[in-house]
């Protein structure tokens, strides 16, 4: 309208685009077309004996293949090397992923269908593996993010623990002047939780034998058997103990999604160096027997 | 005390000290008046251990007390010791109260009952004022207090806090953080709600009292102070509680009618005004001088420079050179013409319309600020869509404005004495048009806040700033081959309005036809549609809305109200009818703007009548972000969080790009259809964290992005300014091993904000630097543009302005 659009040279406002469908697919159009000349090529050549990774064509699909991977591998870098210049995560996201499936086009043709039980298969496999997790990755961040957001409504992480330890304050304060056993038990609560815990935990939020849970039920059997005086005094820091329970569920469940969301990485990830050594002993060795 | 003293000095704070130890050594007899029981107040009450800056630089100290950077411990321990050894005589816990006599017999009531005489008053206190007083029965017990130096001092107290704005928030929060002090703090608020208080605040105040920490007791006021109680009116009637301590955060009040009561004249009657000084910063009121913060400079080094100069002065040098004389001339080096500083100052005050006012004083001032500039006939000043929000003012010469981008010939001229940019320093938007010098000429460019300030303080400057951006303004909207000439009628009847948020200029179903310029802030376009309010579009500052009813006739088709606080231009329909069967090139691009507008109607209503829910879900996501204040950003961070992967790589990437501390909390702020506004700065069209910043350190860069330059001293208004809570105070953590000694070797903390526990373990450095503000720069000077937004692997985090957000394209969201 009565404004016009920026003229500096500094990109400013961004697209609202999710890495997939980025510039209108451009890298989904790409791969799809790397693929489709690739297959063409695999049935015009003339490979003789047979096509595989020693004919001309298989040489050139088994080079962009390795180049592929490497600079894959390196979206690991990219991601963490904030540099000043013109550079876009998700478009090289969106380009890893996609360009990322066509390798399953471009190595299986370049293997010309010859498997068996050696390092190339080795490498091959590796491969689809990591594609596979990658695969995995791209579900997650479609499906997971809406769950991330719903958990935790406009509560940041540093409020949830927060809240939790002014709980765990509170819990304190209540149960001051209790006996030695009863002071125990809330001890347990106190001293024992783990919010967290390791990285299986937080995957399948499993958290049955979580202290705070523990102590409830012992405060709640306490209660049953105590005087008028004594039982209120222990219902106080029940109800304390059971918000501490809901404030731990919903920090446990957001680490949760974030666990879901980082699982497959640790496939991703390992999986990429192995095959990035098995695909160096592959090269080297085919140029060995040479 | 009978005994006259040549020269009074009210105030110990740098200004006044200064004055005071320049007295002393020249062996003038003199008193130096302090309210409290130590020196400089000000600085007294800074935070413990605060870095205290010395800016400017280039600026040198003329001074019988030393001042260098450093702890506010260390600043105030050197000026002690100046002052012992000057032999300052300081009487402290001598507040003036009134000020009586004339030049060579002037009596200084004090509060204590004393009466000083003086030949001369020097007044050194500063702007920070007095605190408001409790006015309750008992409130001169000794157990009620003003301020709050260290909350850990006081153990198992019961503490009523009087005060509901951030100072008495913070105090209440500071006093129950400690458990183990086991204080009894209740907070008194005279209102219902926390309106003048930020929103953090607020919330941990309500998460304090949910936990059983603070007692707040609203819509409450004392009546009655006793030693050990306090009797307080609550809306359920009077209570009487038991209390040790009470601190009274209820705001202060500006020493301006103290010293007006001493017949001091103002230059207006603008809150920011500053008292009417000569050269030699004498009041209207004959022996009475006016120095340091009160004479409008808040730098620590200008107060102590001035202290020496009005001794002098009052001494009878009036022909020393202030300190700022080397860098006003080297400002004024490489100008044509040879003249020397005073002579620029005066050659310009009489040239430029908007100066008219000024004293000598102010000029100096002014022209601290601003600059002088030479341009040769033909060269560009700026080009259109640069952002600046600068003024000129051309003492010499005249530019040419190019109002048609497409036919650079088609000019405007403006001549000498006038002002061009003005349109910037109103909306703080983009330059609307090249300029270029039409013959060699001389022009001052003045930075948007020291033109503000200007306004408040000189009338005719502010007139005349508003006329002819009136004036401009509708040609820049209009264009069409307007000239000034053709406007007379239409502004004849033109009416300024300030427009509360809310508010509707135009409603739906009225009848009216006048057309409203929107002169500054933001419009929304709403419509019933189906019995709901829809709505239909964002018109930003600089645009115009009700066009329709103007030409076509005919009752408001929509409502239009102001998304924040905004000033709008009214023009009367008959004469700007009259102008358009004058002018068949506006009336054409009117009628095509509205036709554009129409569909956009028409499309939202036609998208109601099928999808319902999608109108829904987009006007509902429009007023959450205008709610959440987009109306008033240039440019905001906004995440989608059905995108977002939670993996801060868009925090570590503004920490890395950004001497490691990241400018933006991901997780803070509101949320809405998974649209997440994080707490990262906006860019406001109006940035409050400008209004007050010591140094002048917030600027506007080339791309409109608000940043803090080095110059910042660490004073934290503009944190507390800021309503959007983005600013932090911090100093840049050490250096970080560089990111592939981390990737091969696991050396340091990895990409992002380092941690406390790392920061820590590093060596200190050897000189101590200070806490700075801290805020999102846009990435300023980044040819990439914003990190965060580049390190986004899924697309989730988007930088956008308003006009461009608040569009149709959201329907789209609504839709996939
Ligand atoms: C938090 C903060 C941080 C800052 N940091 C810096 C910095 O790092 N570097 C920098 O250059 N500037 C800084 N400033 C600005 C600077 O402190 C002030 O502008 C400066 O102190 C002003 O000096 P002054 O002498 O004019 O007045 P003040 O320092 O305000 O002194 C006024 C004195 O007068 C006394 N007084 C007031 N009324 C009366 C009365 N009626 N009778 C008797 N005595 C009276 C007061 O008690 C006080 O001692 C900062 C300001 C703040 C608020
Ligand atoms: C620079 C890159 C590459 C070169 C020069 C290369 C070379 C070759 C050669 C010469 C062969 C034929 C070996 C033979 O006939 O005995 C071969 C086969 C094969 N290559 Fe590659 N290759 C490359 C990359 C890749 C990649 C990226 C993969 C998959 C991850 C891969 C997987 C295979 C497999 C599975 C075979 C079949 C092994 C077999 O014949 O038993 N190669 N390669
Ligand atoms: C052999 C091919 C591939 C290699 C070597 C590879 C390697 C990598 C590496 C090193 C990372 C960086 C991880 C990190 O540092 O956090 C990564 C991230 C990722 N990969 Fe792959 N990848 C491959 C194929 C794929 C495929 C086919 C997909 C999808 C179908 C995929 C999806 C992803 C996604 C979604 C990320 C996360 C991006 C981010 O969050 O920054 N990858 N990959
Ligand atoms: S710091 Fe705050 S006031 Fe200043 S521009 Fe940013 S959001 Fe606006
Ligand atoms: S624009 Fe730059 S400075 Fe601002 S939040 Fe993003 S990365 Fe940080
Ligand atoms: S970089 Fe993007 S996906 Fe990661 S946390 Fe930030 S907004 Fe979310």
């Amino acid at each position: 309208m009565a404004r016009s659009a920026t003229v500096s040279q500094r990109r400013r406002s961004s697209t609202h685009e999710s890495f997939l469908r980025h510039k209108g697919f451009l890298f989904l159009k790409v791969a799809v077309f790397v693929c489709v000349a690739a297959v063409a090529a695999y049935f015009f050549q003339h490979a003789r004996p047979r096509p595989g990774g020693g004919t001309p064509l298989g040489y050139f699909l088994g080079t962009v293949g390795a180049g592929l991977i490497v600079w894959l591998a390196l979206l690991g870098v990219r991601k963490r090397a904030v540099s000043s210049g013109h550079y876009s995560l998700k478009a090289w996201v969106s380009a890893h992923v996609y360009l990322g499936l066509s390798l399953i086009v471009i190595a299986t043709l370049h293997t010309g269908f010859q498997f068996g039980w050696n390092v190339h298969t080795l490498a091959y496999g590796l491969m689809l593996l990591v594609i596979a997790s990658g695969a995995i990755g791209v579900w997650a961040y479609v499906a997971l993010p809406a769950r991330l957001s719903e958990n935790r409504g406009e509560t940041t992480r540093k409020q949830m623990l927060a809240q939790i330890q002014s709980l765990d304050e509170l819990i304190h304060e209540a149960a001051q002047g209790f006996p030695r056993d009863t002071a125990a038990i809330v001890r347990i609560s106190l001293e024992q939780t783990d919010i967290g815990g390791g990285f299986w935990r937080r995957l399948f939020e499993d958290y049955r034998d979580c202290a705070n849970l523990r102590a409830l039920r012992e405060i709640e059997a306490a209660q049953r058997t105590a005087g008028a005086h004594e039982a209120k005094a222990l219902g106080e820091v029940a109800v304390l103990m059971r918000r501490k329970g809901d404030a731990l569920g919903l920090a446990r469940r957001q680490m949760h999604i974030t666990a879901l969301l980082e699982a497959w990485l640790f496939v991703h990830v390992p999986a990429t160096f192995a095959l990035l050594a098995a695909l160096t002993v592959h090269i080297v060795s085919v140029f060995a027997y040479w | 005390m009978s005994e006259t003293f040549r020269i009074a000095i009210v105030g110990s704070g740098p200004s006044g000290l200064s004055a005071a130890a320049h007295a002393a050594a020249k062996g003038i007899s003199h008193v130096l008046l302090e309210k409290t029981d130590h020196l400089s107040d000000t600085i007294y009450r800074y935070q413990k251990g605060k870095h205290v800056m010395a800016t400017p630089a280039q600026l040198v100290l003329r001074s019988d007390c030393d001042f260098a950077a450093g702890k506010r411990e260390a600043v105030l321990e050197q000026w002690n010791a100046d002052a012992r050894k000057a032999g300052v005589n300081v009487l402290y816990n001598a507040e003036a109260k009134a000020i009586t006599g004339a030049k060579g017999d002037f009596s200084i009531a004090l509060t204590n009952g004393d009466v000083i005489k003086a030949e001369t008053i020097i007044l050194a206190i500063g702007t920070q004022g007095n605190p408001n007083l409790m006015r309750c029965d008992g409130a001169s017990l000794p157990h009620v207090q003003y301020s709050l130096d260290d909350p850990a001092a006081f153990i198992d107290e019961h503490i009523f806090v009087f005060g509901g704005g951030d100072a008495g928030i913070e105090n209440a929060l500071g006093l129950a953080a400690d458990q183990a002090q086991a204080n009894v703090v209740t907070l008194v608020n005279r209102s219902a709600d926390f309106a003048r208080a930020k929103e953090a605040n607020v919330k941990a105040l309500m998460q304090a009292r949910d936990n059983g920490r603070i007692t707040i007791l609203a819509e409450t006021t004392p009546s009655l102070i006793e030693a050990g109680w306090v009797t307080v009116d609550t809306p359920q009637g009077s209570a009487r509680h038991k209390c040790d301590r009470i601190i009274a955060r209820m705001g202060s009040s500006p020493p301006r009618k103290f010293v007006e009561a001493a017949g001091i004249a103002f230059t207006s009657d603008a809150p920011s005004a500053f008292p009417h000084l000569s050269a030699t910063f004498e009041t209207t009121t004959p022996g009475i001088y006016v120095i340091g913060a009160l004479a409008g400079y808040p730098l620590i080094k200008h107060c102590m420079n001035q202290g020496h100069d009005v001794v002098e002065y009052i001494d009878g040098r009036t022909d020393l050179k202030p300190a700022d004389e080397p860098i006003l001339e080297a400002k004024l080096a490489g100008l044509p013409g040879r003249m020397s500083v005073s002579e620029w100052l005066e050659y310009l005050r009489s040239r430029v319309e908007i100066l008219y006012g000024l004293s000598a004083l102010q000029m100096r001032e002014f022209l601290l600020d601003s600059d002088v500039r030479a341009f040769r006939a033909g060269e560009t000043i700026f080009e259109r869509n640069m952002i600046g929000s600068s003024l000129f003012g051309i003492a010499q010469g005249s530019v040419r404005v190019e109002i048609d981008p497409k036919n650079p010939s088609n000019t405007v001229p403006i001549g000498a004495g006038s002002i061009f940019g003005e349109v910037g320093l109103i909306s703080g938007r983009r330059r609307g048009a090249t300029i270029r010098a039409g013959e060699d000429c001389i022009v001052v460019e003045i930075p948007r806040t020291a033109a503000l300030k200007l306004m408040a303080q000189v009338a005719e400057a502010r007139e005349t700033v508003n006329r002819i951006t009136t004036e401009r303004q509708i040609l820049q909207i209009f264009k069409s081959g307007l000239a000034p000439s053709d406007l007379e009628e239409v502004l004849a009847g033109a009416q300024v309005m300030e427009v509360r948020p809310g508010q509707a200029i135009i409603k739906e179903g009225e009848l009216g036809d006048d057309l409203y310029i929107i002169r500054s802030g933001s419009m929304i376009v709403e419509k019933a549609v189906g019995g709901k309010q829809v709505f239909m579009s964002y018109v930003p500052a600089g645009s115009y809305s009700g066009e329709m009813a103007m030409i076509d006739g005919g009752p408001r088709t929509a409502t239009v109200k102001a998304a924040i606080r905004s000033q709008v231009v009214r023009l009367p329909a008959d004469p700007f009818r009259k102008l358009l069967a004058r002018k068949p090139d506006l009336d054409a691009k009117m009628r095509g703007d509205m036709a554009a507008r129409r569909q956009v109607n028409a499309f939202v209503e036609d998208q109601k009548d099928s999808f319902d829910g999608v109108v829904d879900m987009y006007s509902s996501v429009a007023s959450f972000l205008i709610d959440q204040g987009i109306g008033e950003a240039t440019d905001v961070l906004l995440i989608d969080e059905s995108l977002c992967v939670g993996c801060d790589n868009c925090e570590k990437a503004c920490a890395d790009s950004h001497e490691g501390l990241s400018r933006l909390n991901r997780e803070a702020g509101k949320t809405y259809a998974k649209i997440h506004v994080p707490t990262s700065c906006r860019h406001c069209e109006h940035p409050y964290c400008m209004t007050d910043c010591p140094p002048n350190a917030i600027q506007r860069g080339p791309d409109g992005e608000v940043f803090i330059s080095d110059a910042c001293i660490g004073c934290g208004n503009c944190q507390r300014n800021c309503p959007y809570d983005v600013i932090q105070m911090d100093k840049p953590p050490p250096e970080k091993p560089g990111l592939l000694s981390w990737m091969l070797f696991g050396k340091g903390p990895g990409p992002g904000e380092p941690d406390k526990a790392w920061r820590e373990k590093q060596p200190k450095p050897a000189v101590e630097k200070g806490k700075v503000a801290i805020k999102c720069d846009m990435c300023i000077g980044k040819a990439g543009g914003p990190a965060c937004v580049r390190a986004c692997p899924t697309g989730a985090a988007i930088r956008v302005s308003p006009e461009d957000f608040l569009s149709v394209a959201l329907l789209d969201r609504g839709a996939n």
